[in-house]
C-alpha cells in the first residue's frame, strides 16, 4: 500500500518536473509547481509518523503552497503588465 | 483488499490528468485537469485515513488555489476568440530530466523497506489535531498565520498598478 503511494507521488513529481522544463507560460509552470507540491505532500501524510507529525507536515506544506500561488500569480500579474506577455522565453531583458 | 484498489483508481485518475496538463495546450483544459488531479489526491488522503487534510487540500487547493490560476488565466490573456493557448519548448531536456528523475525515485523507493505498513493519520482525530496543533505547533502555526499575512500583503502591493516608487 505504501509502495504504490510513494510510486503514484514520484510519477507526480515527474510529470510537474516536466511541466515546469517543457512550457513557455508563466502560469503553466505555476501549475507544475503546484503538482510537485502536492506530490510531495502525498509521501508525509503516506509516512504519517509515530504521533502523526506528517500529518501536520503536510498540514504547513499547503499553507506555504496557497502563500506561494499568491505571491507567485501577483508576479506574473506584474510581468504581465510590463511586458505584455507571460511567455517566459521573451521575457529576457531587465530594463525596457 | 478494497483501499488497495482505490488506491489503483484514484492514483490512475491523478496520473492521467495529470499528464493531460502536460500534454494539452488549452492554460483553462490544462486548470480543469488540475482540480480533478488534486480532487483525487484528497481521495487518495481520504483513503490513508487523513481526513482534515483531505477537507484542507479541496478547500484550499480546489477553492482557493485553481480559482487564483483561472483568474491569472484570464488576466493575463488578450481579449478575442482563440482559447488560451501556449506552446512548449526543451522537449527532449524534459523527458530526459523527468524520466530520470522518475527512476531515480523508484530507485529509492523500491530499496526503502517498510517496517510498519500504513501508520496514516487515521489515530488522528480533528479533536486531537487541534489540540496537538495549539500545544506542540504552537509557535509553527503562529508563524503560518504571520507568512499567510505578509504574502496577502505582498501580493496586492506587486499585483497594483501604480509604481510603488
Amino acid at each position: 500500500m505504501m509502495l504504490e503511494l510513494f510510486i503514484v507521488s514520484a510519477f507526480l513529481f515527474s510529470i510537474g518536473l516536466a511541466i515546469v522544463i517543457t512550457r513557455k507560460n508563466a502560469i503553466f509552470v505555476l501549475m507544475g509547481i503546484e503538482l510537485m507540491l502536492n506530490a510531495s505532500n502525498i509521501n508525509l501524510i503516506a509516512m504519517g509518523g509515530a504521533n502523526g507529525q506528517g500529518v501536520f507536515f503536510g498540514l504547513f506544506v499547503i499553507v506555504i503552497a496557497a502563500a506561494e500561488a499568491a505571491v507567485g500569480l501577483a508576479l506574473v500579474l506584474k510581468i504581465y503588465h510590463h511586458y505584455n506577455t507571460i511567455e517566459l522565453d521573451k521575457v529576457n531583458e531587465l530594463k525596457d | 483488499m478494497m483501499s488497495d484498489w482505490l488506491i489503483y483508481f484514484l492514483g490512475a485518475i491523478a496520473i492521467l490528468s495529470a499528464c493531460y496538463v502536460l500534454f494539452t495546450s488549452n492554460l483553462l483544459f490544462a486548470a480543469f485537469a488540475l482540480v480533478l488531479t488534486f480532487i483525487s489526491i484528497a481521495l487518495l488522503y481520504l483513503v490513508m485515513g487523513a481526513e482534515f487534510i483531505a477537507v484542507t487540500q479541496i478547500m484550499i487547493y480546489v477553492g482557493g488555489i485553481i480559482v487564483l490560476i483561472i483568474f491569472g488565466v484570464m488576466l493575463t490573456n488578450k481579449l478575442g476568440n482563440e482559447p488560451p493557448r501556449s506552446g512548449s519548448h526543451n522537449k527532449f531536456i524534459a523527458a530526459l530530466v523527468s524520466v530520470s528523475m522518475f527512476g531515480l525515485l523508484c530507485f529509492a523507493i523500491v530499496q526503502m523497506n517498510f517496517s510498519n505498513d500504513m501508520i496514516g493519520g487515521s489515530l488522528l482525530q480533528i479533536k486531537k489535531i487541534g489540540q496537538v496543533l495549539f500545544t506542540d505547533y504552537l509557535i509553527l502555526f503562529e508563524l503560518a498565520g504571520i507568512l499567510l499575512l505578509i504574502a496577502l500583503i505582498g501580493a496586492s502591493v506587486i499585483a497594483s498598478k501604480k509604481d510603488a516608487a
